[in-house]
């Protein structure tokens, strides 16, 4: 016979208990610290929201000397590169996305891409900022001299191509999923009507991915407008609107990160800091939108 | 008596090393009704999926022998020639999600970029939906997408997807059995009035529904053609051991 064995029970609650609270914890600190730095940018940009008010969003002079703080010129800096590096990135992207969700799903050479692909979002991104300065700015500047124009090198163009690279596996990674979440017996209606493999991915999976293949591209945007290394070391660091696609410009990440460390007086400050307020929002609202028609994409 | 549709002599197919059909020899001919039957693993779905080739998209598939669709070898056209001949029907309705009722019609054309007149187009999708027996419940809202029909109706929106390639044969692989008694029975008399003017193919687990629809019925086992003959033959007085023991249901 087995003897019984006494369970102590209150041991057991106790256990489970501390271990729950535990893991709420933890999940609650991660929100706590959201809201923290939300509003300690809220309320240190306060001064300078006050002081500069809408004039911020359209002046074009930023000048901290004659406290004059117009951030136009870093706003369209940051769409500017972060459209352009989304249109140079978008036809890889899907190109590689199909390529992996459809053509190589399983086998050692899908391995093989995946693997690489990601490991592009490992590279730190100051390297991305070496290696644009020594292979991107001379053949950029190349470039400039065959168009007529001011042969700089660095500018938004070339951070736009940095960027493009910077954001491709995080386009790419959700794509790929994705396109390799077509149910197959689409796949085979379509065939069976005799369709080719390339009328099949024109005519049945892209039209049938594309609200994730957008969400992709959202989530790619939102990594191009908050990244700042690379693109501050390609950029040109100029404080004028930038006048097209290859002049230097700024953008608002690039502004923060070298002006934050020299500025003095309260206004400066708290303007720098109005600025990252602004990337912070910006950058949340394209993260929840892109998650919710991802979330909407898979219930379908 | 006429050459026939679809003729398969000494007939194999194979995945990798399993060889799932072996010397299969079958004529099939001209408003002909086939219910090809027989329990699972028999090679019946293969059988119908190498008429359309489409048995080749699973990699290592491979076939030896003859298969000829109206004297023409099936293994020497283009696929994708070949499957604009020959329709299919699948286990579950698979109307494409982000096309209207209208587009999935004429999906076939629309896939293979094949330029319609607008006139052309309307004709072939009034005509399709009405061989399909669906045109009166969808004529008035042609242009919503087909996901938000029933099952019966996506299935037959599926077949008339089919018939509107005009093909030479028509493949039902189990096309009823996701459905519902209703929705089967109406197939069952579709598929009645589709005999006049094609030629049909039906996988099917359901012996009755093959007593009730088909003219002749194959019967495979283990991968072999065991027994072809009219469908009264077969259930009445069949030739072959294993086909009394399946009709009886001793197995399967």
């Amino acid at each position: 016979m087995i003897t019984a064995i006494s369970y102590k029970s209150k041991q057991i609650n106790f256990k489970e208990k501390a271990f729950k609270k535990t893991l709420a914890l933890s999940a609650i600190i991660v929100v706590v610290i959201l809201l923290a730095i939300f509003f300690t940018l809220l309320i240190n940009s306060l001064p300078s929201l006050k002081a500069i008010g809408l004039k911020f969003f359209y002046q074009t002079t930023w000048d901290p000397v004659s406290d004059q703080f117009g951030a136009l010129p870093f706003l369209v800096g940051t769409l500017l590169t972060s459209f352009l590096a989304l249109v140079i990135s978008t036809p890889f992207s899907i190109a590689v996305a199909i390529f992996l969700g459809e053509y190589y799903k399983k086998g050692p050479v899908a391995e093989i891409f995946k693997n690489i692909v990601d490991l592009l979002a490992g590279i730190p991104s100051v390297i991305y900022g070496f290696w644009g300065l020594f292979v991107l700015v001379p053949l950029v500047r190349e470039l400039e001299m065959k168009l007529h124009v001011a042969p700089y090198g660095v500018g938004i163009f070339t951070s736009s191509v940095i960027l493009a690279i910077m954001i491709l596996p995080f386009s790419v990674s959700l794509s790929r999923q994705v396109i390799s979440m077509v149910p197959s017996h689409l796949k085979e209606a379509a065939y069976s009507l005799g369709a080719t493999r390339h009328e099949v991915i024109t005519k049945i999976i892209i039209p049938y991915t594309k609200s994730g293949l957008f969400a992709g591209l959202l989530l790619a945007l939102g990594r191009a407008l908050g990244e700042t290394m690379a693109v501050t070391m390609l950029i040109g660091n100029t404080h004028d609107l930038p006048t097209g696609i290859f002049s230097p410009g700024n953008t608002m990440a690039s502004v923060i990160a070298n002006e934050f460390t020299e500025a003095t007086g309260r206004i400066y400050t708290s303007a720098l800091i109005e600025m990252g307020l602004f990337l912070f929002v910006v950058a949340t609202i394209i993260n929840v939108i892109g998650k919710q028609i991802i979330k909407r994409f898979t219930l379908e | 008596m006429e050459s026939p549709i679809l003729k398969a002599t000494n007939f194999n197919a194979f995945f990798g090393k399993n060889h799932i059909l072996k010397n299969i020899n079958l004529e099939v001919h001209k408003n002909n009704v086939w219910a090809i039957m027989g329990p699972s693993g028999c090679g019946k779905t293969t059988f119908i999926r190498c008429v359309n080739r489409m048995h080749e998209l699973v990699p290592n598939a491979s076939v030896e022998g003859s298969l000829q669709l109206k004297g023409e070898e099936i293994y020497d056209m283009n696929p994708v020639v070949l499957r604009r001949k020959v329709g299919m029907v699948f286990q579950r309705p698979n109307p494409f999600p982000t096309m209207s009722i209208y587009d999935n019609v004429i999906a076939g054309y629309i896939l293979n970029g094949i330029k319609l007149s607008k006139m052309e187009r309307d004709d072939i999708v009034e005509t399709s939906l009405k061989q399909a027996a669906l045109w009166m419940e969808v004529r008035s809202t042609l242009h919503k997408k087909g996901t938000f029909l029933s099952g019966g109706q996506q299935q037959r929106l599926c077949i008339a997807r089919a018939l509107a390639m005009n093909p030479e044969i028509l493949l039902l692989d189990e096309a009823t059995s996701a459905l519902d008694p209703i929705s089967t029975s109406m197939i069952e008399e579709l598929i009645q009035q589709l005999k006049a003017e094609y030629t049909i193919l039906m996988v099917t687990h359901n012996m009755q529904q093959a007593a009730r629809v088909s003219d002749k019925t194959a019967f495979f086992y283990l991968g072999e053609l065991i027994e072809a003959a009219n469908t009264k033959t077969i259930f009445t007085n069949p030739k072959h051991e294993k086909t009394q023991e399946y009709i009886t249901g001793h197995f399967g």
